[in-house]
């Protein structure tokens, strides 16, 4: 028995060194926030865990100390009292200290739920720049309603400008992430979500879809790259003089389920977003949504006013995306 | 801490009476069992209901039951299940008074306009149809056409139900077996027109004002 | 017409995956195998009486263990399957699609399939003898809630060979399980798998909540019974209360398949929220469903082995109920991304929270209930241990989840990932585990090797470390769940191949329990004491295994723990209170209708997973036509006489 609890321990104990070990590298992306979200993100789910940590050891400590000490071939006598069942005064304490400290996470939960929501935009100088995403079978879209280019599989921002997202679907609901900036959000068909994240240093970080939305959801990989706003105009103009445009025709074919690499387009169609969104009908999506349908209404407008300059360069060339299988 | 237990002893017999004692304590059983699946039943239509709800916008632009519900055949439809849910009381009050054929007759009587429920409930649907509104219109008639048709499901159960019920009466007469039988499906049909109030507030009065 | 049959052969059977083929074969080869040994055994009449028609809850409750662990292989294997491709990057051991259908099929049948089965059938064999009864209230019906459940998982099961398996995750969100997304049948399976077998579970908990409440031994008043029954109880309540909106929601997904209907289509103003509103309804529930019997039983356990009263029964009792009613209130936080609104989201990550208190204050009566006892270390008590600290940290990192804005960051990451399996592995398995191992000699007679279990039970459980400590590490790199495979560049590769041998780890366990169960058969020896763990209850006070009545004499129960107080009293030197006199016993009569009836239900099944309504009408027909020949039958019952009672008490080895 104690031979084995004491593997036990050292299993642990070799658990918590390589989470630490891993902690310290940067894959651990988590835990490696380069944006204000993603931060304020890991402040939390530190404050979080050293509460529960409070409760949590001193529990781990008294059952091996009791399981040690009431073991019936213990060599020293220990009290044995058999009856004993109740003790208001103990049972008072065990119920109050899980209150007091659930209670505590509670109020930093809700300041941190309004604080961060997704929706919420963030307070900063700069001039937000819009990326509207549409997850697809199995690909990511992103327009950039400002500068008329659209993306497949990549984005690419300034850093330390706030970056709104726009978001949809055009397939089954997935989840956008890039872990390093702050938490994901669904996409869903039919509504426009909001996401604002900030990358407050310049890098590429990793981005994928996190929610299973049929066979190749695992390719849904993309890139999000920080840079300068310099290095960013540049991009921007590089890919409206390189990269075919966006047409209708194009985005359907880029719609049919399957694969895709990497791609750029140097136009969009007008209004491409919003026809995404209002495809499905501006429905009420159930309990609590609501707030959403205010929100997806208001997009729509900005979004229809925002981007119509894009579409004057609108060609028919839509073979720049063939790479879906 | 004292010890608080009493030696076992075993349960005082019923002596003769034991057989017939635990016949009656299993249709005693049966009762409270019937109960809890109504509370079941309850929550199957709630969910019913609360998809209904949420649905009843969703009609993607085409026919809503503002435009196609004709009210006189519902206000039938809700009579006739009323008056069938007085007279399976009255069918119980022919039991109670030990009246076995004052008991059939009722219960025949209540098959027979829970029948024409029925028939009302399928014209009505048919009708839908064919003025455009089939299940797959919308998620309006989706919704609209499962509520009500689950209802009706539950009705038409209850007259096959009903009617095994005479056959076994025929056959046995009032007994403590089939006393418990009359009891729930009367307290069935009890629950399926109040289940019919909502559905005729919720669906129909509501969709229609 | 030789074409015609090869299409469809090629259509209907699963075709071009050796896998799949050798899957074929060895079910092939098991079912001749079993048909040979029945014909030649001349078993056939056998399996029919003692076991098909059986309407004892202790047989039935064998059956149910029985198929519950086959189920464990299947899923075990599926989840080894899983780990095996994700082992290595960029692994090309299955393809997605085979991924997809695996993970979904191991997560419908751990929960469904394995963990439901597994409790249903500690309920059955366990409940009646715990609370002095001589059945469930409701024999008939629970010999037709097994055979749903058996017929349930049967046809799920057969999508492996036919047709194809359902791939759109084990609660299926639309619109990936709509025919747009899924027109394979797979999802039809998946459907009528689960309706049928959940019709059963519905009905097991109306079974055992008018048991418990009406069935009890005289004196056993609702503060006095044995906590086990009072998980019980709660996990039934929530069953009730949770089952129909499942029924509902299944129903409205094969509305939208079948008819055309457009609940949760993308068009036509359908809404996939509602469903997966719907589905957390019952989902959130379904887990504390099968998590508080698993409390249930170690508080038996850690009493029996402590040789001590169960600490804060009061605050235990509340405790279970506080912890159903809460589950009903917290389903929003599997979607916290969906972007709900901030104050949406608070509610449910406090409510979440809450359920946090009265677990936390089960663990402290465990510890104080083993506090100033004489603990021993048998394999039950064991489990019990094993099952404290894991899950005091899988409850640790649930509260973490339940923080809605840090859940943007684990949502379907493996961090969840190891959570859940962290409290259904920790807490339910080794919670059943633990009662499995604990009431074994009574239903079959003699305990199981404790040297074996020790190496199964530690086989389990470093196993379990090895293989979810990682995943927590994982989901904080970015691992998403459901992935299939993953590069070289990610960084993934060290912690995914040590989850791997922890999975494997696990194996080993389980079939160490194989071992286990096949050798202590051949070896152990009968025990005919009836009471051989010293136990605390009432369904210690009979022979092992219980006869076919239970109780010859209908026990008192005046005490919480009445057996043990019983033999306090003659250990002090009381003689034991007379017996008294026997009387015939009524007992219910063995029926076949369930069997048929449940497999009627099959028919139909398999009919509208295929479409074809020749066979599926005939049976609901057949449905139908069993509940009406159960309510003609008015020969339902019969006595056993007192000369039979008492031949059997004495064969049992008891003084009458």
């Amino acid at each position: 028995m104690m031979k084995g609890l004491r593997r036990l321990t050292a299993v642990l104990s070799l658990f918590a060194m390589t989470i630490l070990m891993a902690g310290c590298s940067d894959k651990v992306v988590v835990l490696n926030p380069k944006g204000e979200i993603g931060k304020h993100q890991l402040d939390l789910i530190i404050i979080s865990t050293v509460l529960c940590l409070v409760i949590i050891v001193p529990v781990l400590i008294l059952t091996f100390y009791i399981v040690w000490k009431y073991r019936h071939n213990s060599k020293k006598a220990t009290k044995y009292e058999p009856e004993w069942e109740h003790s208001t005064k103990l049972e008072t304490i065990w119920w109050s200290i899980p209150i007091v400290i659930i209670a505590i996470l509670a109020a930093v939960t809700i300041k941190y739920t309004h604080m961060l929501e997704p929706s919420k935009p963030l307070e900063h100088e700069a001039k937000p720049i819009v990326i509207q995403v549409t997850s697809l079978d199995w690909k990511w879209l992103f327009q950039y309603p400002d500068q008329g280019i659209a993306t497949v599989n990549y984005i690419q921002f300034p850093d330390n400008v706030p970056v709104e997202f726009q978001l949809t679907s055009d397939a089954p609901m997935n989840s956008f992430w890039i872990p390093q900036l702050g938490g994901q959000i669904y996409t869903m068909s039919g509504m426009a979500m909001k996401l604002h994240l900030i990358a407050e240093e310049p890098g590429d970080y990793m981005g994928m879809g996190a929610n299973f939305s049929g066979r190749d959801f695992g390719k849904m990989e993309f890139t999000a790259k920080a840079t300068s706003q310099a290095e960013f105009d540049a991009w921007v103009q590089q890919v409206k003089d390189s990269s075919p445009a966006l047409t209708t025709e194009g985005y359907e074919q880029l719609a049919i389920p399957g694969v895709s690499e990497v791609e750029t387009f140097s136009s969009i169609p007008e209004g491409l977003f919003n026809k995404i969104v209002n495809k499905y009908g501006a429905h009420n999506h159930g309990s609590g949504s609501a707030e959403h349908t205010d929100n997806s209404g208001e997009t729509t407008n900005e979004g229809a006013t925002e981007h119509e300059h894009g579409n004057a360069e609108a060609t028919m060339n839509h073979e720049g995306h063939v790479g879906h299988e | 801490m004292a010890s608080s237990g009493k030696p076992i002893i075993s349960a005082p017999s019923h002596g003769v009476e034991q057989g017939h004692e635990e016949h009656h304590d299993l249709e005693g059983l049966r009762m409270m069992g019937f109960w809890i699946f109504l509370i079941t039943d309850c929550i199957l239509f709630g969910t019913l209901f609360a998809t209904f709800v949420v649905l009843s916008d969703s009609t993607a632009g085409g026919l809503t039951g503002a435009d196609l519900f004709e009210m006189p055949g519902v206000i039938a439809e809700t009579f006739i299940l009323l008056t069938s849910s007085f007279t399976s009381g009255l069918a119980v009050l022919s039991m109670n008074r030990g009246d076995r054929k004052g008991l059939i007759g009722w219960l025949a009587v209540t098959v027979l306009l829970g029948a024409s429920f029925i028939t009302l409930e399928i014209t009505e649907f048919v009708n839908l149809v064919h003025e455009g509104a089939a299940i797959s219109t919308s998620a309006f008639w989706s919704a609209f056409y499962t509520l009500v048709g689950t209802h009706g499901l539950h009705v038409s159960i209850g007259l096959v139900w009903m009617i095994s019920i005479m056959l076994q009466l025929k056959r046995h007469g009032i007994n403590s077996v089939t006393r418990r039988k009359v009891n729930i499906i009367s307290l069935y049909w009890h629950f399926l027109d109040v289940v019919w109030i909502f559905v005729f507030t919720i669906v129909y009065l509501m969709e229609v004002m | 017409m030789w074409d015609k049959i090869k299409d469809f052969a090629s259509e209907f059977f699963v075709t071009g995956d050796p896998l799949i083929y050798g899957a074929d074969v060895s079910i092939g080869l098991t079912l001749i195998a079993v048909v040979a040994a029945l014909t030649y055994f001349k078993k056939w009449t056998w399996l029919w009486k003692d076991w098909l028609t059986t309407v004892d809850h202790k047989k039935i409750g064998i059956m149910y263990v029985i198929a519950s662990l086959l189920m464990l292989f299947r899923g075990g294997v599926d989840a080894l399957l899983m780990r095996t491709q994700l082992a290595v990057p960029n692994m090309e051991f299955l393809a997605p699609e085979h991924y997809n259908q695996i993970f979904t099929t191991h997560g419908v049948i751990m929960i469904l399939f394995m963990a439901m089965p597994l409790m249903f059938g500690l309920f059955n064999l366990v409940i009646p003898l715990q609370i002095g009864a001589r059945d469930v209230a409701f024999p008939f019906l629970n010999s037709l809630s097994f055979w749903l459940f058996f017929f349930g998982a049967m046809l799920f099961n057969v999508s492996f060979v036919i047709g194809g398996s359902p791939d759109a995750g084990w609660l299926a969100y639309p619109p990936l399980s709509e025919l747009s997304h899924s027109p394979g049948v797979g999802q039809d399976f998946y459907i009528w798998g689960i309706q049928i077998s959940g019709i059963g579970s519905l009905m097991t908990g109306i079974n055992f909540i008018v048991t418990i409440l009406k069935m009890r031994a005289p004196g056993m008043k609702l503060m006095k019974m044995p906590m086990f029954t009072w998980s019980v109880l709660s996990s039934c309540l929530t069953i009730i209360l949770a089952f129909p909106i499942l029924t509902i929601t299944l129903a409205l997904l094969f509305i939208d398949r079948y008819l055309g209907a457009h609940f949760f289509t993308l068009d036509m103003g359908g809404n996939p929220m509602m469903y997966i509103n719907l589905i957390w309804m019952w989902g959130h529930p379904e887990v504390y469903i099968v998590i508080l019997p698993a409390f249930g039983i170690f508080s038996e356990v850690v009493a029996t082995f402590s040789k001590k009263r169960l600490f804060g029964y009061k605050s235990m009792v509340f405790a279970l109920m506080a912890i159903s009613v809460t589950s009903f209130f917290t389903w929003a936080h599997h979607f916290f991304t969906m972007g709900s609104g901030a104050n949406v989201n608070a509610f449910f990550a406090i409510s979440t929270m809450i359920i946090a208190i009265p677990t936390g204050v089960k663990v402290f009566n465990w510890l104080f209930t083993m506090y100033r006892g004489k603990l021993s270390f048998p394999t039950p008590m064991l489990w019990m241990i094993g099952f404290i600290p894991c899950f005091v940290v899988g409850g640790m990192t649930g509260v973490l989840l339940s923080v809605a804005p840090a859940d943007f960051q684990f949502h379907n990451s493996y961090f969840l990932i190891a959570h859940f399996h962290q409290v259904l592995i920790g807490g339910v398995a080794f919670g059943y585990f633990a009662g499995l191992y604990y009431w074994w000699p009574k239903v079959f007679g003699f305990k199981l090797n404790e040297k074996i279990g020790k190496w199964a039970f530690w086989f389990w459980n470093i196993g379990f470390y090895v293989c979810f400590m990682p995943q927590y590490v994982l989901g904080l790199m970015g691992m998403t769940r459901r992935v299939s495979s993953y590069g070289w560049d990610k960084g993934w590769y060290e912690l995914n191949l040590t989850s791997t041998i922890g999975g494997f780890l696990m194996g080993i366990g389980f079939l160490f329990q194989v071992w286990q169960i096949l050798h202590s058969i051949k070896f152990m020896e009968r025990d005919t004491t009836g009471d051989p763990w010293d136990g605390r209850t009432l369904e210690w006070s009979i022979p092992s295994p219980a006869p076919m009545y239970n109780f010859a004499t209908l026990p008192r129960a005046d005490d919480k723990d009445a057996w043990w107080e019983e033999k306090q009293r003659i250990a002090q030197g009381h003689a034991p209170k007379p017996q008294p006199k026997i009387e015939p016993i009524h007992m219910p009569k063995n029926s076949g209708i369930p069997f048929i009836m449940s497999a009627c239900f099959f028919v139909a099944g398999f009919g509208f997973v295929f479409d074809w309504l020749w066979m599926a009408i005939p049976g609901l027909i057949g449905v139908v036509a069993c509940m009406l020949a159960h309510s003609f039958n008015y020969k339902t019952d019969y006595y056993i006489p007192v000369d039979e009672i008492k031949r059997t008490e004495a064969a049992a080895r008891r003084v009458i």
